[in-house]
């Protein structure tokens, strides 16, 4: 796009299959929220595994489920929340223009991702550590059947495991955010790939909020 | 106009000629171009896995092949005709290439996005070739677990990993096109003046979007059970290998209705254009392809009736299957209605969609017999099943495809292809198709079950008429493939509206400039009214 380099903020921003600033922008947000959809029904799949085999083992699923941290789950949503919470004050910066607020917000925004991801990793790693991780080596105390406890330990890893992976995409995206933010590519008048980045980051928050209740929370109240 | 004015005028084929300007171009046109070449290459490797099918078949004994080169080749023939060759098929070539002139826009709205696309078909048609070329995969192209979980000792990851790429190819595609046919449509172009090949077109992209995540994240599934042990398809440690099946037949029967929606949005235009009149019933039309969209989605279960799925839940399916059958007729009455007192043309396109109609008539009304309960307890697993789906997807969407091919042959090249050839081919594709896959039906009832490379000696009459068949159906598929060829170079150049077809993609030059529209028009007139086109160009009949 070098002929375009030195063209005003508006022709940059508005591609050739468009008439105006608005049905582009329009069409971007409407875009990522059917990406979204789709992104449900991805996720959606698991979740039917998990109410399946949940339903079919609720005392195993019990017992496997208080193996897990929930003060560190509990610590790792807020942090999460807390990630949102900058996102909506980055997309709010874009929107009055203020570069300066947007940057440091991405920063947070990215931050607060590496911290979620970090104590993710910490996690995993105490599972690797139990022998909680589904395969020969699987082995979970206290569980007459060995065999439901891994489903459990299966369904965690897969979708803790995809949530992260869209924890890491998200995270690119923020890092090519900011790369164009501190150029002052995003003005009042075009901000769509924040916003629209905005709404991807708080997708895979939400994921997470139902993630955390029905991985960590099942029978929390008998302890 | 002549020759030399078609090779001077501007237009999107000599736009640019480098292979660069192809392989990073954005202009939804050349994407289907793109499309075009790639999924010929796979109905070709299809049809090769096919024809060794048919062969083997020839005689009883099962002696070409062994039985498991068998189970490669049926599953392999499945696997690149349904992912590479029908998923993408009408959508992503006709429907990539005239979705945007027809609501009246540039492009779609996002063309990076649409070449992206075409680059994951490429990429995941590439894991599934070197899967082939590697030693094949068995699982049959329905993956069922445990066996392709954890006994199959094939390249069920490396297939695996190309559907689930191409899969993103599909899910691209629906949310572009939904995205342009909500925000991009022209003045005037209101929704009830969409043609109806882009309203199939939108209740396809709705199923894409909806359904392909679904059966990626299973082949995720598969793909970690595989490499990680994890187990959730695995009977040992509690894990149930129906839940495959649910999770699969939830995005792949839609998947049907990905493959033939389009197709009957063909039909509709075809049967408009040839029969000179506004399709009978437009909005019911339109609507029965939203409804196929939204009930198809709720009749995977009649796949499981066999398969420890309860007798009640099987009640629920097979009437929903039933159900189901009511928008797709409303469709072939409709067209029917249409024909009546038309001025009918018996052009090439139109032959293809009388094809249509008859057969997908067949395949539609086998598909009751196989959705009712007690019937399909009989038929499970035979050769019924096999005619059934073929009838549909092969009767049904390679018509269409081929109809449609035709029917816009002279806008996307500027040229007429040979209207003679193409007649003798349409109908040696027909008596070769039906051929092929009328003995399958009674073969089915009598009891062979598919999947087999062997047989007994009683079946061979009609296996043999199978084969006969097929042999037929190929040489009616190579024909046009030559004739297309010949007439890029040879045909008669076509004028802006051979047809005298309505629709905006007919009001521009063949072929099409660039960016489509100079201006963006302004509609003024309901779909299908005769009453306003020029008929302009070569004049067929």
């Amino acid at each position: 796009m070098a002929e375009q380099a030195h063209a005003p903020v508006e022709s940059l921003a508005l591609r050739e299959q468009f008439n105006t600033p608005e049905q582009q922008k329009e069409s971007s947000a409407f875009g990522m929220w059917i990406f979204l959809v789709t992104e449900v029904m991805f996720f959606g799949g698991l979740f039917l595994a998990y109410t399946i085999y949940r339903n079919t083992y609720p005392v195993v699923f019990g017992m496997a489920s208080t193996s897990l941290n929930a003060v560190i789950g509990a610590l790792n949503t807020a942090v999460l929340l807390c990630s949102s919470f900058t996102m909506v004050l980055g997309v709010r910066a874009a929107q009055l223009g203020r570069r300066r607020a947007l940057v440091i917000f991405l920063i947070l925004t990215l931050l607060l991702g590496m911290v979620f991801l970090g104590v993710k990793a910490y996690e995993w790693n105490q599972k690797f550590v139990e022998h909680h991780i589904p395969g020969a080596h699987f082995h979970f105390e206290g569980a007459a059947e060995q065999g439901p406890a891994q489903l459990f330990f299966s369904l965690y890893f897969v979708m803790t495991g995809l949530h992260a992976l869209h924890m890491v995409v998200g995270a690119g995206i923020l890092s090519w955010l900011l790369y164009h933010a501190v150029r002052g590519r995003f003005t009042a008048e075009y901000m769509t790939p924040v916003d629209i980045a905005g709404l991807y980051w708080h997708f895979v928050d939400i994921i997470w909020i139902f993630l955390f209740p029905l991985l960590y929370l099942i029978d929390r109240h008998m302890r | 106009m002549n020759t030399a004015a078609i090779e001077t005028q501007e237009n999107y084929l000599n736009a640019g000629y480098g292979l660069k300007s192809w392989l990073l171009t954005k202009d939804h046109k050349r994407i289907a171009i793109l499309y075009l070449i790639t999924i010929t290459i796979f109905f070709f490797i299809g049809g090769i896995f096919a024809s060794l099918i048919r062969i083997e078949l020839l005689t009883p004994q099962g002696n070409l092949v062994s039985s498991e080169t068998y189970n490669k080749l049926f599953t392999m023939h499945g696997i690149a005709m349904i992912f590479f060759f029908l998923i993408p098929s009408i959508p992503a070539t006709l429907g990539n290439f005239f979705l945007p002139m027809m609501i009246g826009a540039r492009d779609l709205a996002f063309p990076r996005i649409n070449l992206l696309s075409w680059y994951l078909l490429v990429i995941g048609g590439a894991f599934a070739i070197f899967a082939m070329l590697a030693g094949g995969v068995d699982t049959g192209w329905t993956f069922y677990t445990p066996y392709s979980t954890t006994y199959s000792n094939s390249w069920v990851i490396a297939t695996a990993l190309g559907i689930f790429v191409s899969g993103f190819s599909s899910i691209l595609t629906g949310l572009n096109f939904i995205v342009t046919v909500h925000r991009m449509r022209a003045p005037g172009m209101t929704w009830f003046r969409l043609p109806l090949f882009v309203w199939a077109n939108y209740a396809t992209a709705v199923i894409q979007v909806l359904g392909t995540p679904v059966v990626a994240v299973t082949l995720v599934l598969v793909f970690c059970e595989r490499v990680f042990h994890i187990g959730i398809f695995d009977p040992n440690l509690g894990g149930d290998p129906v839940l495959f099946q649910h999770m699969f037949w939830f995005y792949s029967h839609p998947a049907v209705y990905i493959m033939v929606l389009p197709a009957m949005g063909v039909i509709s235009e075809i049967i408009s254009v040839f029969s000179r009149k506004p399709i009978f019933g437009y909005h019911v039309v339109a609507f029965s392809s939203m409804a196929i969209a939204v009930i198809g989605f709720l009749v995977w279960g009649h796949h499981l009736f066999v398969s420890t799925q309860s007798v009640y839940a099987g009640l629920v399916f097979s009437f929903l299957s039933y159900f189901v059958a009511i928008p797709s007729a409303v469709k072939v009455f409709n067209w029917t209605a249409t024909l009546y007192k038309g001025s009918i043309s018996f052009a090439t396109p139109m032959l293809y969609a009388f094809g249509f109609i008859g057969l997908f008539t067949i395949g539609g009304l086998t598909g009751l017999f196989v959705a009712s309960l007690g019937f399909d307890v009989h038929v499970t697993d035979t050769y019924f099943v096999v005619a059934h789906f073929h009838y549909i997807m092969v009767g049904g969407t390679i018509m269409a495809f081929l109809g449609g091919l035709h029917y816009w042959w002279p806008k996307i090249t500027g040229r007429m292809y040979p209207e003679n050839w193409a007649k003798l081919s349409a109908a040696i594709i027909f008596v070769g198709f039906n051929l092929t896959f009328f003995p399958q039906f009674i073969l089915g009832y009598m009891g062979m079950p598919r999947r087999y490379h062997n047989y007994p000696d009683e079946f061979q009459v009609l296996h043999v008429l199978s084969t006969a068949g097929a042999s037929i159906l190929a040489i009616g598929y190579l024909f046009p493939m030559v004739y297309f060829m010949w007439s890029l170079r040879y045909g008669a150049v076509a004028g802006a509206n051979p047809w005298g077809a309505t629709g905006l993609e007919w009001t521009m030059q063949s072929p099409p400039p660039v960016h489509n529209f100079d201006e963006i028009p302004v509609v003024t007139h309901e779909v299908y009214d005769y009453s306003t086109v020029v008929k302009e160009g070569v004049e067929v009949g």
